[in-house]
């Protein structure tokens, strides 16, 4: 019996405690970063945004939280019920697996602080990214409304698209590391073109967003797509339609699919920060720069991210759905499969590839 | 081993539960969501045997790529269920004959196959030990020994894609398309045009 307990009970209950600690923190720090993102969009517009509940409203998100799960459920009467309650449960829930394998730093021993640290990392976040098109199906068809449906077909027809151009950024980045574990992407920003251009402190210039500047911006707007945030927010786009298919929903249900959504936009920040932006590599390697913990870094860049992702909701104007699908399919298309090719050439040739 | 043992019942189990109620179901978008499940059980399988890229690959193109479409399909169809029960007895014997076919057929390979006891007792191992990762060991083989099959199957797939495009495209003479370079180019030259206009008339 002891036996077993050492090695399956204890192992369970550690990895089920990490978990909840891990989805705590989450779930607080998108309360945040929710306030945030609407403090950042009025101050663009010259408003206060929201400033009532708790000291410069910074307890907004949690009233919100209330009010919702507070009000009524509402199921229209032909919806087909189990699957309009499942919809936003897939949504939140995809998105919040996706974190199990998202490194968020290093243990003093060396090790990654992380729950699931597995050799094809970055293809679960892929594969776990391009599910939440199901949350979306399902509720706009489940909802049985013409207004719901069209939204869901609008909003999977835009996941879809840009997945292709993501996928083929992901495939020039593993290019450059030669590995699809998360880990090994971080590390391998280690060292790159600072220190060969013999500026080995300027960490900052080691990671992939330079070599890779035009992948770099094609993922950052192919990230926007697929969370479907604005100026990509066609099945949503909350002035001219009412709620694409989110339409029939109400209370917490609503609240899951804001809350899914959310929670995938945070994790393509980590993921923007992983891939192009050293994760939790410091930005400079001297002195007081080196002694902050790597997590503190990570949640700086993930946030400086996501102010980013705050800044193009306030100031782009949104896009039609026709300029949509051309951008997707014959701008970012093209431009990244000839970059996956230039990338391997040149790999090839100077010897780099690993 | 009593973990993966255990873990190799649920996702089976779910597996064939899922597999029977994609072709129970009464309503198809029921049975595609089934569809999915049985895959993503099926991919747990795959994690079992060790072969993660496998399983990760099944997900990203079965699940998110190929049901999104079957599911896209099923959800436009006009489906009445009275009619589609009408034809079910005319149907019956003819589809018992084809179902009991395919069952002498499977009996009779799966009867015949003789597996050498050797590689019986690798058939649950992962392909590789000494620090080759799943993903490294199928490239290697996958670009050197059988470089050309995968040639050969992606050319087809790129002929396939090409023919559907073909077969679907047709330009509407009359459809406005938006020309960004030409709008990006105006200027005010080409664009304003000040007139005088008298009172009383129009232009």
């Amino acid at each position: 019996m002891a036996e077993i307990f050492w090695t399956y009970v204890l192992p369970a209950l550690i990895i089920a405690l990490q978990s909840v600690v891990l989805m705590v923190a989450l779930l607080v720090a998108i309360a945040f970063l929710l306030y945030g993102d609407r403090k950042v969009w009025a101050a663009v517009q010259i408003r206060r945004g929201p400033n009532v509940v708790g000291p410069w409203g910074i307890m907004q998100s949690f009233a919100d939280l209330l009010k919702f799960v507070l009000k009524e459920p509402l199921i229209p009467s032909s919806a087909n019920k189990g699957v309009f309650l499942l919809a936003p449960l897939v949504t939140t829930v995809l998105a919040l697996s996706a974190w199990a394998v998202v490194p968020m730093g290093e243990w003093i021993d060396g090790t990654t602080l992380v729950i699931a640290d597995i050799n094809v990392g970055i293809l679960y976040l892929f594969a776990i990214s391009s599910l939440g098109v199901y949350g979306v199906i399902m509720g706009g068809w489940a909802s049985n409304s013409k207004y719901a449906f069209l939204g869901a077909l609008r909003s999977a027809a835009q996941m879809v698209s840009y997945e292709v151009s993501i996928g083929f950024v992901i495939i020039t980045v593993l290019l450059c590391v030669g590995s699809l574990n998360l880990t090994d992407i971080v590390m391998a920003q280690k060292t790159g073109l600072a220190s060969w251009i013999g500026v080995p402190w300027l960490t900052f210039l080691n990671w992939f967003w330079l070599p890779l500047l035009p992948m770099f911006v094609i993922f950052f707007i192919s990230a926007l797509a697929e969370t479907n945030r604005p100026p990509f927010d066609l099945p949503e786009a909350e002035s001219e339609l009412v709620a694409g298919f989110m339409v029939e929903y109400s209370s917490t249900p609503y609240l899951l699919f804001m809350l899914g959504e959310y929670v995938a936009i945070v994790l393509m920040c980590a993921m923007t920060t992983i891939l192009f932006l050293g994760g939790w590599l410091s930005p400079f390697d001297f002195a007081p720069f080196t002694w902050v913990p790597g997590l503190v870094w990570f949640v700086i860049k993930t946030c400086f991210v996501f102010f980013m992702f705050a800044m193009v909701k306030a100031f782009v104007p949104r896009y039609r759905y026709d300029q949509l699908m051309r951008l997707g399919w014959k701008v970012f298309l093209p431009l990244s499969l000839f970059m996956v090719a230039a990338v391997g050439l040149v790999l090839q040739l100077t010897g780099w590839a690993a | 081993m009593i973990l993966a043992g255990a873990f190799f019942y649920l996702f089976a189990g779910l597996a064939v539960a899922a597999a029977f109620m994609v072709i129970t179901a009464r309503n198809p978008v029921h049975a595609v969501l089934f569809l999915i499940l049985a895959f993503f059980n099926a991919a747990g399988l795959f994690v079992l045997m060790g072969a993660e890229f496998l399983a990760m690959i099944l997900v990203i193109v079965y699940v998110g790529a190929v049901a999104v479409l079957f599911l896209f399909v099923v959800m436009m169809l006009d489906i009445d269920f009275v009619e589609l029960k009408q034809g079910f007895l005319q149907y019956l014997p003819f589809g018992a004959l084809v179902g009991a076919i395919l069952l002498i057929e499977l009996i009779l390979v799966l009867g015949s196959w003789v597996i050498s006891p050797d590689i019986a007792q690798h058939a649950g191992a992962p392909l590789a030990a000494d620090g080759v990762t799943n993903t490294q060991a199928l490239g290697q083989i996958l670009y050197t020994k059988y470089v050309y099959f995968f040639e050969a199957a992606g050319m087809i797939l790129l002929v396939a894609m090409i023919g559907a495009i073909v077969l679907t495209l047709h330009h509407k003479p009359a459809a406005k398309r938006q020309n960004i370079a030409a709008q990006v180019g105006r200027d005010p030259k080409t664009a304003i045009e000040i007139r005088h206009v008298e009172p009383g008339q129009g232009i």
